[in-house]
């Protein structure tokens, strides 16, 4: 079986997007032989990437397509002969589809009956089909942001290229792209092999000979050799550990074609600078790796780094490159140095009023605006607190209160200061660090360090109460002043990042150990609407919560892996709330993060489905008496139920209610699951020998009025009906 | 630490002999050598010879040392990293050539690097500048950890879509310099060595008086009403001369080529040369709030954007009626 080779070499391509173009590379060249018929069962597709190549190797593909018959539709019998002649139409059909007007036949299909044509292709030749199709595949790469080079702008790619190498085993495939023609020639590390030719005669060569010229074609392996070569060098230094730091691995593997490995010092004075400046100096400046002490708790830092080079020197070489690194080291140091000594001058406190030249947005006004927005929300969500956090008048609760608003007032100072402007990705964790440093009580200073948290999936939430409150009131007032302007996200468009904030507050709710049940999404939507245009606004209202249930729902499928059926089921319960009916007593959003994942591992059972299939029943009653406009009852009338299977089910309901809404206040979510589940039997004996939609309205209303409270009453818990038809989870 | 490694064996290049061979190097491929444009600019794209340049379609190569100033960035002399006043050596070839990065690799080895002795990498780093409606797509390309060129393929420039793109390298020679010289501080670079004596004059004696006097003007003494009468004088000026070359440019009628080239366009730009370094000593006053900012900017936006349509519209020949 032949193997294919395909190489795109390219000036130097993001790191950051190498990875995802490796694989769509591979995807589409897989894709486009199992469309062109040209696979095999030992078909192996393997792909390859550096910073300056993208390459996929193909092993045990067919030679040839098979060849083919087509059967083509051609005009209606009608049109093609008159009186059993064959008309113009059918002969021109017939010599369209390169057959004898003989061998036409018939077929009777949907719209009556045709002529029709067997043709049959020739399949063509792997060289054939992958010459002249490819190019279109490797246009077709995506690229967040890509570039025109040649002149007419033919074409737009992530940066020029340079050379395409392609092999069907030892012939060249004569394709072109970008105005390059492919050929046989690779190249190899630039300053290493330098401009010589890498000649590649067949595809199985290609890693060896890339290899030779100083090319690691296989980021698998170079990710693999960093690693190493990172673990070897830290061992010139007794009892340290490189920082782990998957990201940067990442990132420098992306970086380089032949890695190597450099241990640099830095002096221990600057030691004394916050670690989280040093590490992001090194780290996002310079992508150095950090080094730390692997005896001591807590892991402190050593003063030394880690650079990935992509070049293999002597050690003169080094010398001179270590020398190079550690000078630009040195003088990042010296700036941060300064910027930190320079802010000192002028605290924290004093930058409030600063905070008036810097935008928040332009219709929002500036930093200091949010600052005092920020604070109120926070007043408002420790108002909301179910059962409240502390006595409302003890010592405790003040100093809470104060620290929280201390931390709201100051949060957004870091972004005056000259670090900050420097370092951005450091906002939040400078005004953390200056707090401290100007002495602010240390529970202030975490709120204020942690108050974007959390920034991704990933990221953890604030480490503190306060810090989450902080958190909370910063996003939540920003979600709903954004969405009062009319600034929502709309598809993929989402400027100003409420998505992510959305995510962010839903996560605090759920995972916060403290908050998580003393307080609903709710009562932190109702915090920040109050005096705002939402008060008056249902429309907006509505549109807000469903916005947060939606991250809601996203954050049980994505980060509790909940059954999307049951996450909606979930998200439809009375519990998660919405401005429709407010329920008295909320219970925690960590609660409901509780019962869902109960609910998701019993979903398949058999009592959960048979139960869901019969509430199901009941609300499609419901619903098509609703859809008739027949008249309900408010409320059963007790002296209406007839049938001893009424009077069970109604008994059975309340007792039900009280069971499902003490248990799950309880967290005991199996008992709530099994309460539910005892409706199975009253109901089956409910439908069996009860009609509920019978002729005498009195009857009919009181009957619909028990089945809308039992689908209600389960509906606390979750919208058992959207369970019935459950598929298996993947 | 280690003793200080000499990061060349023989005597490493002064800052005016770094800028000889770079411009010995360029030139030799082609690119016309200017000297620096005479009005202050924040970076060697400002210079018409880039900014005016890169538009339509002529083939065109040039190389030169810009002084560029960032009123923001001075620090009074006193950091060893910063300037008020930086060299950028900028080099613009249209179309770009598709050897240009190995050229640009041979350029770092006329300079004294060699690359089998030190670590190169081209980062991702693309450009923008909505001030002058120009963005490219590139690199910075580092040294041994240190950012040395900016390396750009030009796709947009005063809001026209380039066609060719240019490719444009800009490397920041008092880095380079202090690199290549191994010191510490910007105003040791040895800035030029008197062949009989050895005497060395530093960046710093050249320099440091320059960087001084300029911070006490830029942050303390510039007068920011006087400031915002200049820009709006600027301002004014320049708009009135392209409401003049608008008028004759739009005109069907007027095919007469010499009155075409005749309309100052160049000088037009000057104009927003100038309100563009206005606002960059204004900002460094504090006197721009961040409200104003936007707007400010999209001023500038328009004047550099209004002159290079007009440029290229007087590049074009009318169509003969």
């Amino acid at each position: 079986m032949p193997a294919f080779l395909l190489e795109i070499g390219l000036e130097e391509i993001p790191a950051g997007m190498v990875a995802a173009a490796q694989i769509e590379l591979a995807e589409r060249v897989h894709k486009l032989l199992v469309r062109e018929r040209l696979t095999t069962d030992t078909l192996q597709v393997m792909s390859f990437s550096t910073p300056r190549r993208l390459a996929v190797r193909v092993d045990g593909l067919s030679p040839q397509q098979a060849d083919m018959e087509e059967e083509i539709v051609g005009p209606s019998l009608k049109v093609a002969y008159k009186d059993g002649v064959p008309t113009p139409a059918a002969i021109a059909f017939a010599k369209k589809s390169g057959v004898e007007v003989s061998a036409l036949q018939t077929i009777q299909n949907a719209k009556g009956e045709y002529v029709t044509a067997t043709v049959r292709r020739a399949g063509r030749s792997a060289a054939e089909v992958l010459t002249g199709l490819l190019p279109a595949e490797i246009a077709g790469i995506y690229w967040p942001k890509s570039m025109y080079w040649r002149a007419g702008k033919p074409e737009r790619f992530v940066r020029p290229v340079r050379w395409l190498l392609a092999l069907l085993d030892e012939e060249i495939l004569p394709l072109e792209f970008a105005g390059v023609r492919a050929d046989g020639v690779s190249h190899g590390h630039r300053v290493l092999h330098g401009d010589k030719p890498v000649v590649v005669r067949a595809p199985r060569e290609y890693e060896e000979k890339l290899a030779a010229a100083y090319v690691q074609v296989d980021p698998e392996v170079r990710r693999h050799s960093i690693r190493k070569a990172l673990d070897a060098a830290t061992r010139q230094i007794p009892g340290a550990r490189w920082r782990e730091d998957e990201e940067l691995v990442e990132i420098v593997t992306h970086l380089t074609e032949w890695p190597t490995v450099l241990l640099g010092d830095f002096e221990k004075e600057h030691l004394t600078l916050p670690e989280e400046i040093l590490v992001t100096v090194m780290r996002d400046h310079q992508k150095y790796f950090a080094l730390e002490d692997e005896n001591r708790s807590p892991r402190r830092l050593l003063p030394n780094f880690l650079a990935v080079l992509n070049i293999e020197v002597d050690e003169a070489g080094a010398a001179v490159i270590r020398h190079g690194n550690e000078r630009v080291l040195r003088a990042r140091f010296n700036d941060a140095r300064f910027f930190w000594d320079v802010d000192q001058k002028i605290p924290l406190v004093d930058r409030v009023e600063m905070l008036k030249n810097v935008t928040f947005h332009k219709d929002l006004g500036s930093y200091w605006d949010k600052t005092q927005r920020n604070r109120e929300v926070a007043r408002q969500i420790i108002d909301r607190f179910d059962p409240p956090i502390f006595d409302a008048d003890s010592v405790k609760f003040k100093t809470f209160c104060s620290g929280v608003d201390q931390a709201a007032l100051l949060a957004k100072t870091d972004l005056t200061t000259e670090m900050v402007k420097e370092f951005t990705e450091l906002q939040g964790v400078v005004g953390g660090l200056y707090a401290k440093a100007q002495r602010l009580p240390d529970g202030v200073a975490r709120a204020i360090a942690d108050h974007y948290k959390p920034t991704s999936q990933e990221d953890s939430i604030p480490r503190t109460p306060a810090g989450s409150i902080v958190a909370l009131a910063d996003k939540i007032s920003t979600i709903v002043d954004m969405f009062a302007k009319g600034f929502q996200p709309t598809g993929s468009k989402d400027p100003f990042a409420l998505r992510r904030a959305g995510n962010g507050v839903v996560r605090i709710l759920a995972e916060d150990t403290y908050l998580r049940d003393k307080l609903h999404l709710e009562s932190v939507c109702w915090a920040a609407m109050q005096e705002t245009s939402a008060m008056q606004d249902s429309q907006l209202r509505n549109a807000i919560y469903s916005f947060m249930l939606d991250r809601f729902e996203f954050y049980l499928q994505e980060s509790r892996s909940i059954h999307p059926q049951v996450a909606s089921a979930i998200r439809h319960a009375r519990t998660t709330g919405g401005f429709q009916e407010v329920n008295g007593q909320l219970v925690g959003y960590g609660r409901i993060v509780g019962f869902a994942e109960e609910l998701n591992g019993q979903v398949g059972s058999p009592e959960v489905l048979a139960v869901a299939e019969l509430l199901k029943r009941a609300a499609n009653i419901q619903r098509q008496a609703k859809e008739k406009g027949i008249q309900f009852l408010n409320a059963e009338n007790t002296a209406l139920l007839q049938d001893p299977s009424e009077e069970e089910l109604a008994r059975l309901v309340t007792e039900v209610d009280a069971s499902i809404q003490k248990n799950y206040r309880e967290g005991k979510y199996k008992e709530v699951i099994a309460a539910i589940a005892g409706l199975q039997q009253p109901l089956n004996a409910f439908f069996d020998s009860v009609m509920v939609m019978v002729d005498d309205p009195q009857l009919r209303g009181n009957r619909l009025a028990l089945l809308s409270r039992t689908v209600s009453v389960v509906r606390w818990a979750a919208d058992f009906s959207e369970l019935a038809s459950i598929q298996e989870t993947a | 630490m280690a003793a200080p490694i000499s990061v060349l064996t023989k005597t490493p290049l002064t800052f005016q002999e770094l800028l000889f061979q770079l411009q010995q190097f360029w030139a030799s491929r082609g690119c016309i050598l200017q000297q620096a444009y005479d009005v202050e600019v924040g970076a060697g794209t400002m210079s018409p010879e880039t900014f005016l340049r890169v538009l339509g379609p002529k083939p065109f190569r040039v190389a030169y040392a810009q002084p560029s100033r960032r009123p923001a960035d001075g620090r009074y002399g006193k950091n060893p990293n910063r300037l008020f006043k930086h060299t950028q050596m900028q080099v613009v070839l249209k179309p770009p050539p598709d050897d240009i990065q190995a050229l640009y690799l041979k350029s770092l080895e006329a300079i004294g690097i060699d690359l089998r002795q030190h670590d190169v990498k081209f980062e991702e780093d693309n450009w923008e500048s909505p001030t002058l409606g120009a963005w490219g797509i590139g690199w910075q390309v580092m040294l041994d950890g240190l950012e040395i060129t900016q390396f750009t393929y030009f796709q947009q420039c005063g809001g026209i879509d380039l066609d060719p793109i240019a490719g444009e390298i800009t490397y920041g020679l008092e880095r380079i310099a202090a690199f290549l010289q191994d010191v510490d501080s910007i105003y040791d670079i040895v800035w030029a060595r008197e062949p009989d004596t050895g005497r060395e004059v530093t960046y710093g004696e050249v320099r440091l008086a320059d960087e001084l006097q300029f911070s006490v003007y830029n942050f303390e003494k510039a007068d920011v009403e006087k400031l915002w009468q200049h820009f709006k004088l600027y301002e004014e000026e320049c708009q009135s001369l392209l409401a003049e070359a608008r008028g004759r440019l739009g005109d069907a009628e007027d095919s007469d080529t010499e009155s075409r080239s005749r309309l100052p366009l160049l000088a037009a730009f000057d104009l927003c040369l100038k309100c563009s370094h206005l606002f960059n000593l204004l900002d460094a006053r504090g006197a721009i709030s961040v409200t104003e900012r936007v707007g400010v900017i999209a001023r500038i936006r328009t004047l550099a954007v209004g002159v290079a349509k007009a440029y290229a519209a007087q590049q074009t020949q009318p169509v003969s009626a």
